[in-house]
């Protein structure tokens, strides 16, 4: 799991952009953007655990989409294997092949009126598989992620607990045989007992079927326990990123501290004494210059509104921060010059 | 939450394979809307066999004869036809009328609104804005002003209500599929790189069918009442074809001297329309839409 140079990139995002424009008054004129996803570049291994944190609408479940081609990028490449993606057509269908996404609500996921067997092996019949291949791995997969095949197979998602219908939502993902798994918020709507059970049944995939995962969370410690690298979002920005253990313990972004430093601790003697950072953040229509996260900084500076910090690497090359305080000759006063 | 899916999982174990029907029938009015509407059905399938099978055939000695009349156990008309044998040949028509619309603009309409609904953005805009153009005008006055255009005749009354049923079926598919559209299993199912066509059929259709046809099932007793009316307009069937809105005209005249027997069409028009009403509502019942929804 460590990042040794042997390991190849299986995905290699770079500047991927979704701007949704707004429309309004009479002559339908463009009004403004929502700036949802704003040059998000990142690289996963194979085999590696990707955790991708951020608060609300900070962009991490638009990037998923587009990522899987559901609304289409305004610009950015995506890689998988050394191949480049064209965000549609074959090339779709192809990049649907390798990567695969797990919804967060386990609920709206599956149409009420189909199986459980139907929801697995409708997609692989569709791609080629005859029914009683495609319902056979439907039933293998079944018991993979942990349900009795001959009990759930006929059953409709609304007779399953959420837990039940997130391991079915799992095997629907696996149907296809990807490389590269996205779980967006997956376990979040679990209770915490079953969203444990969720993630073990998640590695012990990984380990069978020698997957890649790419793990959306809000929630920081499911982020510790699962991923090899982390990836911090802001306002539609990744503002951090790295190995896991580099970020956790020596966070430099004042965004990622404040998001760790808000993290609930068991220990009673590490209390969460003051809110690390205060009120909402500000609308992606309108997002401040410069740097977005200055509005709520308690290092925000004059120079922070004009200029936009570039990821810059903090002690090894792979933990980077987007922050003019770790940008040299930023003109930052706590920069080094 | 747990007894629904106790009761739930008990009855899948044993697949039910007629879910509706089963919990249709234990409702009385919608059972005897069913019973009504099935004898109407066969009454006019049958015509030939369980009337004298002679619609047209007149007499001038029997004209006007009251309800209970030997022979004519339900009369006869202002020129002496049995008006058993003719209310069975028109419900034939009427039914014809009655129903052929409403299959049509369920097909013709759902399908626009299945796709405008998927599609969303400019198809969308495009469909639903021409249909607001037929909104425009009251769905009498369409029919009647497109009646008049085409002229009498069973198929352009057809045709007419057609026309005239679309745009209510398009609305309320676009309506339920927009809902649906934007739920996770479309995007899923999306994601896994199904086709767009098998995606409308395979998880739109099923989950959009149920209210259309419930809505489909209330706007057959319309159908039935407007080619009725458009009949008795003298814009639909022409005489001397046997069919209720018509019959209904021609004996308008003779409402004075047989008011029971004047009467018949109407009350056959009334009977039919109101089962389907029944039969709509239980079905919406059966169906329990608010749970799909």
């Amino acid at each position: 799991m460590s990042n040794t140079g042997t390991m190849q990139k299986l995905l290699d995002v770079q500047g991927l952009t979704k701007h949704f424009t707004i429309r309004g008054g009479i002559l339908n004129r463009v009004e403004g953007a929502v700036k949802a996803v704003d040059g998000v570049s990142f690289s996963v291994n194979k085999g590696e655990i990707l955790g991708i944190v951020g608060e609300s609408g900070c962009g991490k479940s638009t990037l998923a989409r587009l990522l899987m081609g559901l609304i289409t990028p305004d610009s950015g490449t995506v890689t998988i294997g050394g191949q480049e993606m064209k965000m549609r057509g074959r090339s779709l269908v192809d990049l649907r092949r390798r990567m695969q996404m797990v919804f967060q609500d386990s609920h709206a996921s599956f149409n009420p009126q189909r199986t459980i067997l139907d929801a697995i092996a409708y997609a692989p019949r569709v791609h080629g598989k005859s029914k009683q291949q495609a319902e056979a791995e439907a039933r293998d997969l079944l018991t993979r992620v942990g349900l009795q095949a001959d009990r759930f197979a006929e059953r409709y998602p609304m007779e399953l607990s959420g837990g039940q219908r997130q391991r079915v939502n799992i095997a629907r993902a696996l149907a296809l045989q990807p490389e590269i798994l996205i779980l967006d918020e997956s376990v979040s709507a679990l209770d915490k007992s079953v969203e444990a059970q969720i993630l073990n049944l998640l590695q012990q995939l990984k380990a069978e079927f020698g997957l890649t995962y790419l793990f959306i969370s809000h929630d920081l410690n499911v982020i510790e326990y699962l991923s090899d690298s982390v990836l911090v979002m802001y306002l539609g920005q990744v503002v951090e990123r790295g190995p896991v253990q580099d970020v956790y313990s020596n966070p430099t972004h004042p965004y990622t501290k404040a998001l760790l430093a808000s993290k609930p601790s068991l220990d009673p003697r590490k209390r969460t004494t003051a809110a690390p950072i205060a009120g909402d953040p500000p609308s992606p229509i309108n997002p401040p210059s410069g740097c977005r996260f200055r509005t709520r900084c308690l290092h925000a500076e004059a120079i922070c509104g004009k200029r936009a910090p570039k990821l810059t690497a903090v002690g090894t090359e792979a933990h980077q921060v987007a922050c003019l305080m770790n940008e040299p000759g930023s003109g930052h006063s706590k920069a080094a010059a | 939450m747990s007894v629904v899916s106790a009761t739930a999982s008990k009855a899948s174990a044993s697949q039910p394979r007629f879910p509706v029907l089963r919990r249709l029938l234990p409702e009385t009015p919608t059972v005897i809307a069913m019973i009504a509407l099935l004898l109407i059905v066969l009454m006019a399938v049958f015509a030939p066999w369980i009337t004298t099978g002679e619609p047209y055939q007149g007499s001038a000695l029997a004209r006007l004869k009251p309800i209970g009349t030997p022979g004519h156990w339900l009369g006869t008309d202002e020129i002496g036809r049995d008006m058993w044998t003719r209310l069975a040949y028109g419900g034939r028509l009427s039914l014809i009328a009655g129903i052929a619309p409403v299959v049509l603009a369920l097909i013709i309409g759902g399908g626009l609104g299945l796709y405008a609904g998927y599609a969303g953005g400019r198809a969308n805009t495009i469909i639903m804005r021409v249909m607001d153009v037929f909104y425009a005008f009251p769905s009498v006055l369409l029919a009647v002003a497109v009646g008049a255009m085409a002229g009498s005749g069973l198929l352009n009354t057809v045709a007419t209500l057609t026309i005239v049923f679309v745009p209510p079926f398009v609305r309320v598919t676009e309506s339920v599929s927009t809902r649906i559209r934007h739920m996770d299993f479309i995007e899923a199912a999306r994601a896994t790189g199904i086709p767009t066509w098998r995606i409308i059929l395979h998880h739109m259709l099923g989950n959009v069918a149920g209210p259309i046809v419930v809505y489909a099932t209330s706007y057959a007793s319309i159908s039935l009442i407007l080619s009725a009316g458009l009949s008795f307009l003298g814009l639909g069937v022409p005489p001397p074809a046997a069919e209720w809105g018509q019959m209904l005209n021609s004996l308008r005249q003779s409402i004075y001297i047989q008011p029971w027997l004047s009467a018949l069409p109407g009350f056959m028009i009334f009977v039919t329309s109101m089962s389907l009403n029944v039969i709509s509502d239980g079905l919406r019942n059966a169906l329990d839409l608010k749970k799909q929804m």
